[in-house]
């Protein structure tokens, strides 16, 4: 008998004998999706599929007062009709799903929802949140306070008073919120889903239909996007079973794009009137906010402020505004964004008035910010760096002649990232092969490729002689991509599953090897012993010990030891072009520093910051959901006029991560967010530094540069006496 | 249906006659390339036929045949003219690589190559497009023996989700096409017509640059071999330029960086 395994304390690698982790390794699955391979649900197209519509009301607040689906039903092709809200239903947005049909053909589903016969009593509806004060409906929260907000702003030796607002944007995934439903036995449901929960949403389908959870599985392979949208099975996921069930065949929905542009996807807008106050040294004193937007009928985010800088005297009170809208989702970062270039848009107006360069205002502050004061020092030296701030940066105003005006602007971010729940299952075949099954999914982030990183670089194998098996509720659960937690979660769960396979590999050879369990290690295909490399045998040898039976082996996080951790700061900085004559902003060059703890795969870590920009800026520049106040719909349901950043648009880009001594040890932390919560302010800032005026709403139309031009920057953050 | 996609060694539209087939290309044509507007006008004149111009047949709303050639293979279908070529290829012949997104001319998650043109798939009409070749993300690679611009893509990492990646792949084919030594205007132009929502375009810029020399080494020892059977001399290019002026000037261009790499 082997000698039992002394249960160790799982950690990381040190660098040294880190192989793949940590280093710039392509995305396993780009092949697959580069060559148009990769399968996702809506290229799915099981036997005897049907494809399905829906109704979708286009009031935004309505009572249904009859519906007749008889002439539907009698359509070429129709095999299912189903009334998801009946006569009476009062709807809440516009958009908002009525009936659906299933019918042969997609253009047959689209010809019988035509077909459908409704009245609606329309009701007066509400979508404009962003003057407080004709709200029919205000919810306003809790005061947050701390020290006395009101005596530290009288005493400020400078104080700025602002407004700065921002809208709700879409989150617009290229794949469309849908699935395919397929009932394989009377009360059992496999579904195809776009979906960044798997494990999560297999038990939501369960949930809704009445079926035991054991019965569903779900199943996404690619998905195509989520941002923080594919968390829900949605109403629609339960009709879509539902039309399966009545047709008794497989039914596909996929909302059309006007639906996912209205309804599936939506981040709070923010509207904020700020006062700072500070000693002439630029030493943050005094905050008092008041801010409010929307998310819905429901209630909005909260967006935190001040942000980062815990002011010693602040007073914060934030109000959600219902709405007739779709009911916002979680979009990358959800409420740091708002909470971030609203603060930082103040404290860039107080840099102003103080005369101040607004880096020395954000490093004479860091104090404010806590653990991570260290880090923003490093990553603001960095950024400096390759930005050129010192070198470039002018007061507020650039004086340069011509029409075409330069800036620059910065901000701060933090976020968590703690891993999320997640278990993995490793088996080690006897021909020295490994496959780590999860129930995650790769949303677009390199899910798949760093599970196979960590289960190679642990059991010293090479990436090709690993599987990542992912996106299947029938592997071990693991939580939805959300939050930035996904890579610590399933990197921490797959390192100890492998851990714990390679213990009882260990323990097998370690008697042929003539030594400890505890002195071996797993090395370039090998299993020998520490320090006595001429002591090992191949993977294959040490599976030969096994027979032909494969070495299982599970591992969780959370667990013993800690593989992640919680936390991150960043540091943005942005260089814009601003032609005064047509209000065009240009983006010149954005610079992101960001930290991530210890990094999996350095390629597809480093995209998560490209993206971010590349989303931020977006964000910054174009995105803006218009709701018209008349009816209540949203007027830019499609690509042409929800406008959205170009190849052309996001000028050069600089990413630089931070790893090593001070990074690395604090394990694995994800990165999908806090890059995402910096651009909007620091491009913010940046057309403000080029123009010499707020622009104190974004997006940064050429309208608004115009409009801030016009009023001399009245609107925005202003020294008050 | 389909049948098994053959290759191709028929001439075009010869699944109707050259007269049916211009008669229909023109209904459609002058419909413009709205599917939902030819299917309601075709309703409307199935409804009355005397709204018809008088000696032009009136195709659908039924179905109706269709022979389109993609990737270089024979395709008989019949489908309703008021399909789009992307739907046909996506619903028909299992090309799902261009993806559906915005179904209106926008976003470019679409784009194929037709007669040498990147266009969306989304907006041409199947029975619109029956005799121009189409290529689409199918021809380039499969994993394994990827194309060199599908490996840039790979090796850059421009994609993350990669619902739009093929979109963007056969949009650089068009450019590199006819732009064989882009700028990185070149790049932003030609790839202009297409969005990303995950922010990938940095891995793409570095994509297409890295790709443009690389692209149709394949393709051109085969081109070569063929001028050399047809008793072309291409020395300086001069026949070559003559018959196509793109692809000598690529030719050259590649002769020289050869040189310029020993």
């Amino acid at each position: 008998m082997a000698e039992p395994v002394e249960p160790t304390v799982p950690g990381w690698p040190e660098a040294a004998d880190r192989k793949l982790i940590g280093q710039r390794i392509a995305r396993l699955d780009g092949p697959a999706k580069a060559s148009g391979n990769a399968k996702y649900t809506y290229d799915l197209k099981p036997q005897g599929m049907l494809w399905a519509k829906m109704l979708l009301c286009p009031h935004a607040h309505a009572r249904i007062k009859t519906l007749d689906v008889a002439a539907a039903k009698a359509m070429p092709g129709v095999k299912a009709v189903f009334v998801i809200q009946k006569p009476g239903a009062e709807i809440q947005w516009a958009f908002d799903e009525v009936a659906a049909v299933a019918a042969t053909s997609e253009a047959q589903a689209a010809d019988a929802v035509k077909a459908i016969k409704i009245e609606y009593e329309v009701l007066p509806h509400f979508v404009t949140e962003e003057k407080l004060a004709g709200a029919p409906k205000v919810d306003p929260g809790e005061e947050e306070k701390e020290g006395d907000a009101e005596a530290a702003l009288a005493a400020a030796e400078v104080r700025i008073k602002g407004s700065y607002s921002m809208p709700s944007v879409a989150h617009n995934c290229m794949e469309a919120h849908g699935q395919i439903c397929h009932w394989t036995e009377p009360d059992h449901l496999t579904a195809w889903c776009s979906t960044q929960a798997v494990s999560g949403v297999a038990s939501q389908l369960a949930k809704g239909l009445g079926i035991p959870a054991a019965n569903v599985r779900v199943i996404a392979d690619y998905v195509g996007g989520g941002f923080g949208s594919k968390f829900s099975v949605d109403r629609w996921g339960i009709v879509c079973a539902q039309l399966a069930k009545i047709a008794g065949a497989p039914v596909k929905l996929m909302l059309d794009r006007h639906a996912e542009l209205t309804v599936a996807g939506d981040r709070p807008s923010a509207f904020a009137e700020i006062e700072v106050g500070a000693k002439k040294d630029g030493t943050l004193t005094a905050w008092v906010s008041k801010s409010w937007g929307s998310g819905g009928p429901g209630s909005a985010g909260d967006p935190p402020l001040p942000y980062v800088f815990q002011i010693p005297n602040r007073r914060h009170q934030h109000s959600a505004v219902p709405t007739h809208k779709a009911s916002s989702r979680a979009w990358r970062a959800p409420n740091s964004p708002q909470g971030c270039y609203l603060s930082m848009s103040a404290i860039d107006d107080l840099a102003h008035a103080l005369g101040m360069n607004p880096l020395d205002v954000v490093i004479q502050n860091l104090p404010l910010t806590g653990r991570l004061e260290k880090i923003y020092r490093e990553e603001l030296e960095v950024a400096d760096q390759l930005m050129g701030w010192r070198q470039r940066w002018h007061p507020r105003g650039d004086a340069a002649r011509g029409p075409v005006k330069r800036g620059l602007g910065l901000a701060i971010h933090t976020w968590g990232g703690r891993g999320h729940r997640s278990n993995c299952e490793v088996t080690i075949h006897p021909d020295a092969t490994a496959e780590a099954k999860i129930s995650t999914q790769d949303i677009g982030t390199g899910t798949r490729t760093v599970v196979a990183i960590v289960l190679a670089d642990t059991l010293g194998l090479p990436l090709d002689a690993v599987q990542a098996r992912i996106g299947d509720s029938r592997y071990p659960a693991s939580g939805g991509s959300g939050g930035s937690t996904t890579v610590g979660g399933v990197s921490s769960a797959t390192r100890r599953a492998a851990l714990n396979a390679l213990g009882q590999v260990f323990a097998k050879a370690a008697p042929a090897l003539k030594a400890k369990p505890e002195e071996l290690e797993a090395v370039e295909g090998k299993i020998r012993v520490k320090g006595a490399p001429e002591r090992s045998m191949t993977w294959k040898q040490a599976m030969a010990l096994f027979g032909r039976t494969p070495v299982t082996a599970a591992g969780a996080n959370p667990g013993p030891g800690e593989l992640t951790t919680s936390g991150v700061g960043g540091v943005q900085m942005a260089d814009v072009a601003v032609d005064v004559e047509t209000g065009v902003v240009k983006i010149q060059k954005m610079v992101a520093v960001q930290d991530c703890g210890l990094i999996v795969d350095l390629q597809t870590t480093e995209s998560q910051v490209y993206g971010s920009l590349i989303m931020g800026i977006s964000t910054a520049l174009a995105e803006e959901k218009v709701t018209d106040p008349v009816t209540g719909i949203t007027l830019n349901h499609d690509f042409e006029t929800y406008r959205m950043a170009g190849i052309g648009d996001v000028g050069e880009l600089v990413v630089r991560m931070m790893t090593g001594p001070g990074y690395d040890e604090r394990g694995v932390i994800g990165v999908g967010e806090p890059p995402m919560v910096s651009p909007l302010a620091a491009i913010a800032n940046a057309v403000t530094n080029a123009v010499g005026v707020r622009v104190p709403w974004v997006p940064l139309t050429p309208r608004r540069v115009l409009d801030a031009l016009a009023a001399n920057g009245a609107n925005g953050g202003k020294a008050v006496a | 249906m389909a049948t098994d996609g053959k290759e191709d060694d028929s001439p075009p539209g010869g699944g109707i006659s050259r007269r049916d087939f211009l008669r229909g290309g023109a209904v459609a044509g002058a419909l413009g390339s709205a599917g939902l507007l030819a299917g309601e006008i075709a309703e409307a004149a199935r409804k009355n036929p005397a709204a018809a111009p008088d000696g032009m047949d009136v195709w659908g709303p039924g179905p109706v045949p269709v022979r389109l050639r993609v990737n270089n293979k024979a395709y008989d279908l019949k489908v309703e003219p008021r399909t789009t070529l992307l739907d046909v290829m996506r619903e028909e012949l299992e090309l799902t690589g261009a993806k559906r997104v915005c179904d209106r001319g926008t976003c470019g998650a679409c784009t194929v190559i037709l007669d040498g043109k990147a266009v969306y798939a989304c907006s041409q009409l199947a029975i619109d497009v029956q005799r121009q070749p189409i290529w689409t993300i199918e021809s380039l690679g499969r994993p394994g023996r990827l194309h060199p611009l599908q490996a840039a893509f790979v090796e850059h990492d421009a994609q993350q989700c990669g619902f739009c990646t093929p979109g963007f792949v056969m949009a650089a084919k068009a450019l590199l096409d006819h732009t064989p030594s882009p700028t990185l205007k070149d790049v932003h132009h030609g790839l202009s017509g297409n969005f990303c929502r995950c922010g990938t375009y940095a891995g793409m810029r570095l994509a297409v640059l890295a790709a443009a020399p690389l692209m149709g080494e394949e393709e051109e020892e085969e081109e070569e071999e063929k001028d050399v059977k047809d008793g072309k001399d291409d020395k300086d290019g001069r026949d070559v330029q003559g018959e196509d002026g793109a692809r000598g000037a690529r030719k050259k261009d590649k002769k020289k960086r050869r040189r310029g790499h020993g």
